[in-house]
């Protein structure tokens, strides 16, 4: 077993790489994927904190996590198409008005 | 230099060479595609991590179902790849430096804080397992549990809601 240490790295480098990704991409659909990649890089530091302190509750706090990030990707995707279905384009610099 | 090093240093190379796939592919297929493989690492640590149960989850919730959600809607829309658009110049430099200050302010004070380093006691068998992890969340989460249900049966019907086509008048 790695110390808790080395995973709590890798999740905040993975945390990292996803915050760069909603910051530099355009596509929503990739900013999606990299918001998951975060939720995913917090449920890694859950589970290896369940595993250190011994304490089942990190885990199912990923679990928790796991269903919104599901209900979260339904409603934002279906978001996606319904602005698609107005504006015929999905770029996230093209969404700046309110009335669509 | 152990076998538990060798082990967690390969997968948290793939791990983070897919999440670097992932940001900087053209295309959202090749990304998603790339996710899938980073979901799928990252399952492998849970079940390092004595959390068989997490990793099935991860498995068929993340890399199956939000996966194959997100690749229905890209050929859907057919937006794989967008026209380029002209974008702010100083953006990406910009984030790049900003992530270098987040992923920076993290490893210090993972390493200053020192919480919680050190040899890590084995659990005992049962640790993580379907049985425990469902003995936990039917009787001290209970609440949060049906909680989650009404969650999902909101995000259902809001998805439905919004994808409907209006009528017209």
């Amino acid at each position: 077993m790695m110390p808790v240490t080395y995973y709590v790295a890798l999740s905040a480098m993975l945390f990292t790489i996803g915050a760069l990704g909603v910051l530099i991409r355009r596509n929503p659909l990739i900013i999606f994927m990299s918001v998951e990649l975060m939720l995913n890089a917090a449920n890694l530091a859950f589970a290896a904190f369940a595993r250190s302190y011994q304490n089942l509750s990190g885990q199912i706090f990923v679990f928790f996590v796991m269903t919104v990030a599901a209900a979260e990707v339904a409603v934002g995707l279906a978001l996606l198409v319904a602005i698609f279905r107005t504006k015929h384009s999905i770029n996230i610099d093209e969404m700046n008005s309110l009335k669509g | 230099m152990t076998t538990d090093f060798i082990v967690f240093s390969i997968l948290a190379l793939v791990a983070i060479a897919t999440a670097f796939g992932m940001l900087l592919s053209k295309s959202a297929v090749y990304s998603a595609l790339f996710l899938v493989l980073n979901f799928g690492t990252v399952a492998i640590f849970y079940i390092l991590l004595n959390a068989p149960f997490i990793a099935m989850a991860q498995v068929s919730v993340y890399a199956g179902a939000i996966m194959v959600l997100f690749l229905f809607v890209i050929m859907l829309l057919g937006t794989a790849v967008l026209p380029a658009s002209k974008a702010l110049p100083w953006q990406r430099p910009l984030a790049f430096i900003l992530a270098l200050i987040l992923a920076g302010e993290s490893v210090y004070l993972l390493f200053v804080r020192k919480a919680a380093s050190g040899e890590i006691p084995q659990p005992v068998e049962t640790f993580g397992s379907p049985q425990a992890i469902g003995n936990a969340l039917f009787n001290q989460y209970l609440l949060p549990f049906e909680v989650t249900s009404v969650l999902l049966l909101v995000a259902m019907v809001g998805a439905i809601v919004l994808t409907l086509k209006e009528k017209k008048p």
